[in-house]
Formats: structure tokens, C-alpha cells, sequence
């Protein structure tokens, strides 16, 4: 459908999908396992945008009002 | 201060206070030892405010919310601006909002314009494009004959005939309509009596002619410098792909379309546009933080989820604190049914039997180590 970039819009934060090593690195940090992080189904836009897989872990880089830039972690999953 | 340092407490610090830092070190011409000892202050500080672990910040949130909210207006449209758009505000609109509800009692779209048509006649113009047009908006005059059985269409604008016929072909299947002369003939496929050669002219006036299906109206309105138009009505996926618009700053107040086309993170930041918004307009303050968290609770399995038996409050494991919320004997029955179990993890079961409720302290286990245990 779209012919416009989602990604730009001012709404939406900086996604980026992170690598194995850096997701073993993001759990081990938090010392949890993939369920407990927060998710994002695999319909949403953005991760067909980025072609992003289930299990992948994306990283959410958002503007915060309160500390300047704050990160996100959503791990992908199928969507209902 | 070393290159290492800096890196240090980039980790440990947000960016904005790193930033006002910075900023700070500059004003004052500090030098780097200064700067150090200044980091090192605002550190503590830092440190100080932030919430330990155990703290009941969603029971904070929740206070925090709703005693302002006690205190708005049951009054439910105000207008913004003076060409009368309607809008839902105050109490109603938080709990439209909290609710997840899929469609917003007054739906709105804010586009702002590229710079090439940021002007009065170029905000006019666009708005006048983008207002839908239904068929019966655009006729003229409709014949029903009932001679030959066939539905005869003249149109205000005659250069567009071409354009309804086909739109009516795609829209009605067993008819034909062809462009005659000045009219649009429309010819049925078999016999038809008058009764439902009514509906169908009915059927055929719904059918969407031009401009964007569901904007019902626009309103061009100057804010500051730029020119924006309000719409009643909101179909972001389709404004969006129009080149006159603005794809960055352009929003809807709807949540639900919002994470469709946009995703979740942005409908995360709607729903915390939105709820400040309706805070700020009663003249209420609540700390953004506390929106936030309910926002990201909110989004946390990636749809929207509402707060309250069917979303937030129902997804909690426990038996005993989902039927202390609301309909208790149902999911009491229901627990039983299923033999489900009851594990005494969350606040309100231990509160109810008069344990200590995990949270502050009584968030942790101590593990007392024996002497056998030392090696």
C-alpha cells in the first residue's frame, strides 16, 4: 500500500534489529529470557519494514521528554 | 576528564542530563576537574530520585492518574477553534483512550502541509480534494424509467461521467452503466421490479465517488505559521500517500489506526500525547512518567491493550485478583472449572488473606548461608 516511508514520520523511534550477540548480551545484561521482554507482533509495519523475524529483538531507540533518549527492547512475535 | 570516563557515564546518566551538564560546563568554563566532581554530584542525585527496585510505581501511576482525573468535567464536546470542530475531551476521552476503544466517538486527523502548499489557497484547496464525495453528492438529477427498467444519472460536473460509470460498475454487480450523451444510463442485467430498482438507486447514491473515504469534513485553521487542516474523521493510511502532505508532523487521534499504519511505538507515543493533551486542557498536571509506564503497560504484547477486565486487569495469572477486580462469581466458576491454582505472587491475593504483599521489602527473599555452605 504505502508508497511513504513510515520510519520517518516523527512519531515513530529509530528501530534496529540486533544481532544474536548483541541480543544474548541485552538478556544477560536484564538477566531474563526472551518471554519476559516486551513484544511487538510480526504484522506491526515497522517490522515488516526492517523484514525482521520471530525471536528477533528489536532495539527502540526512543526521544524521551524526560531523559533526552531512552532504549527499548521488543522481541518479535507471531501476531494474533 | 579521560575519554573513558565520559564513556562511563554516558551508560549510567540519560542524555538530557549529560546534556544540561555540558551545557553547564560551558557557561561556566569549568575545567575538567570541576566537571568531574560536578558529574559526580549530579550522579548522587540522580541516583537518589530514581525509583528501587520494589517500589509499587503501578500503584503510584494509578493514584497519580485518577485523582486529577476525579476532578474533570463530565461535559463531553468542546470546540476547537471557532469553526466548530467537535472534539471529545476531558474524562470522556481519557476513558476512550484507556479503554482502547477501536473507534473514537469524534475521530480527527491534524495534516500539516509540505512547504509548497503551506498556504491559505493551497490549505483550501487540499481541503476541498480530500472531503469524501459520495455519487448522491455529486448528481445533479437521478430518472428512474420504468419503461425499459433502467436508472438514468446526470451529474453536476458532465466531464466526470466516464469516471462514475466505471465506479458503479465496480460497485453493483448484475448492472451496466454507460456514459450517454449527457447522462449516465444504467441498464439491469434480467428483470427487476420498481421496489428493487429503489434500493438500488439507494445502493448506487452510497457509492464513493472521489476524495478520502471517511473524511467527512476539513477545516483549514492557522496555527503559527503554518496552515493546517483539521478533519473530521480520520484515514491516515490514504492521507498519508497524498504529495501535498506532510508525512512527518501529520497525526490522528485515533490509537487503533495509528498502530495499524504506523506501529506500536507510535501508537505508544499518541497514547501519551493524547492522555497529556486531555490532562493539560482541564488545567490538571500529572508527571509524564506515570503516562509512560501506563502506556508502555498498555503496549506491552504488541496491540493495544485496555485497562480493565478484558485487557490489563484480566491478563494478571492470579485467581483470586482478577475476581476482586470486577465480576467476581464468574471467575470464580470459572477458576474452579478449570482447576486453575492461585499462586500468592501478586499484591492483592496476599492483601486479601494477610500475608505480606510483595513489593518495597517484602519484594525479597533472604537466603541466610550456613557455615557448611562456605566453600
Amino acid at each position: 500500500m504505502a508508497d511513504f516511508n513510515i520510519s520517518k514520520h516523527n512519531i515513530v523511534p529509530k528501530h534496529e534489529i540486533l544481532t544474536s550477540d548483541q541480543k544474548k548480551e541485552v538478556l544477560e545484561k536484564y538477566g531474563i529470557t526472551l518471554k519476559q521482554l516486551p513484544r511487538i507482533t510480526d504484522k506491526d509495519p515497522m517490522v515488516k519494514l526492517l523484514e525482521a523475524k520471530i525471536e528477533d529483538v528489536l532495539k527502540i531507540t526512543r526521544k524521551s521528554e524526560t531523559a533526552g533518549e531512552s532504549i527499548y527492547y521488543r522481541v518479535v512475535v507471531k501476531g494474533k | 576528564m579521560s575519554k573513558e570516563l565520559q564513556i562511563n557515564y554516558s551508560n549510567e546518566l540519560p542524555k538530557k542530563l549529560l546534556d544540561e551538564v555540558n551545557e553547564v560546563v560551558k557557561s561556566k568554563k569549568l575545567n575538567a576537574s570541576q566537571k568531574m566532581k560536578l558529574l559526580e554530584e549530579v550522579k548522587k542525585t540522580y541516583l537518589n530520585s530514581n525509583y528501587n527496585p520494589g517500589d509499587v510505581i503501578g500503584i503510584l501511576a494509578a493514584q497519580s492518574i485518577s485523582e486529577p482525573a476525579t476532578q474533570m468535567t463530565m461535559r463531553t464536546y468542546h470546540f476547537a477553534g471557532t469553526a466548530g470542530l467537535k472534539v471529545t475531551y476531558g474524562l470522556p476521552r481519557l476513558i476512550e483512550i484507556f479503554d482502547a476503544k477501536k473507534n473514537p466517538e469524534t475521530p480527527t486527523m491534524t495534516i500539516l502541509l509540505k512547504s509548497s502548499h503551506n498556504s491559505a489557497e493551497g490549505a483550501k484547496k487540499f481541503a476541498e480534494n480530500i472531503v469524501e464525495k459520495k455519487i448522491e453528492n455529486a448528481v445533479d438529477k437521478v430518472f428512474i424509467n420504468l419503461n425499459d427498467s433502467s436508472i438514468d444519472i446526470e451529474l453536476i460536473d458532465k466531464k466526470k461521467n466516464n469516471k462514475a460509470a466505471q465506479l458503479i460498475n465496480e460497485g453493483i454487480k448484475d448492472i451496466e452503466a454507460k456514459t450517454k450523451g449527457n447522462k449516465i444510463s444504467i441498464i439491469f442485467k434480467g428483470e427487476i421490479n420498481i421496489k428493487e430498482l429503489t434500493k438500488i438507486k439507494e445502493k448506487i447514491m452510497l457509492i464513493h465517488f472521489e476524495g478520502i473515504p471517511n473524511v467527512i469534513n476539513a477545516i483549514v485553521r492557522k496555527e503559527n505559521d503554518d496552515w493546517v487542516v483539521n478533519t473530521v474523521g480520520t484515514n491516515l493510511g490514504s492521507i498519508l500517500e497524498r504529495d501535498e502532505v506532510n508525512i512527518q508532523k501529520t497525526v490522528t487521534n485515533d490509537i487503533q489506526e495509528t498502530a495499524n499504519i504506523l506501529g506500536i511505538e507510535a501508537a505508544r507515543n499518541l497514547i501519551i500525547s493524547e492522555t497529556m493533551k486531555t490532562m493539560q486542557e482541564q488545567g490538571l498536571e500529572v508527571d509524564i512518567r506515570h503516562i509512560m509506564l501506563l502506556s508502555d503497560t498498555i503496549t506491552f504484547d504488541g496491540g493495544i491493550m485496555s485497562i480493565g477486565r478484558y485487557g490489563v486487569a484480566g491478563a494478571k495469572s492470579s485467581v483470586l485478583s482478577k475476581a476482586a477486580f470486577e465480576e467476581t462469581i464468574k471467575h470464580l466458576v470459572k477458576a474452579s472449572i478449570h482447576k486453575e491454582s492461585d499462586n500468592f505472587q501478586g499484591i492483592f491475593e496476599n492483601v486479601m488473606i494477610g500475608q505480606v504483599i510483595p513489593s518495597g521489602t517484602g519484594m525479597f527473599d533472604l537466603i541466610a548461608k550456613s557455615e557448611d555452605d562456605d566453600e
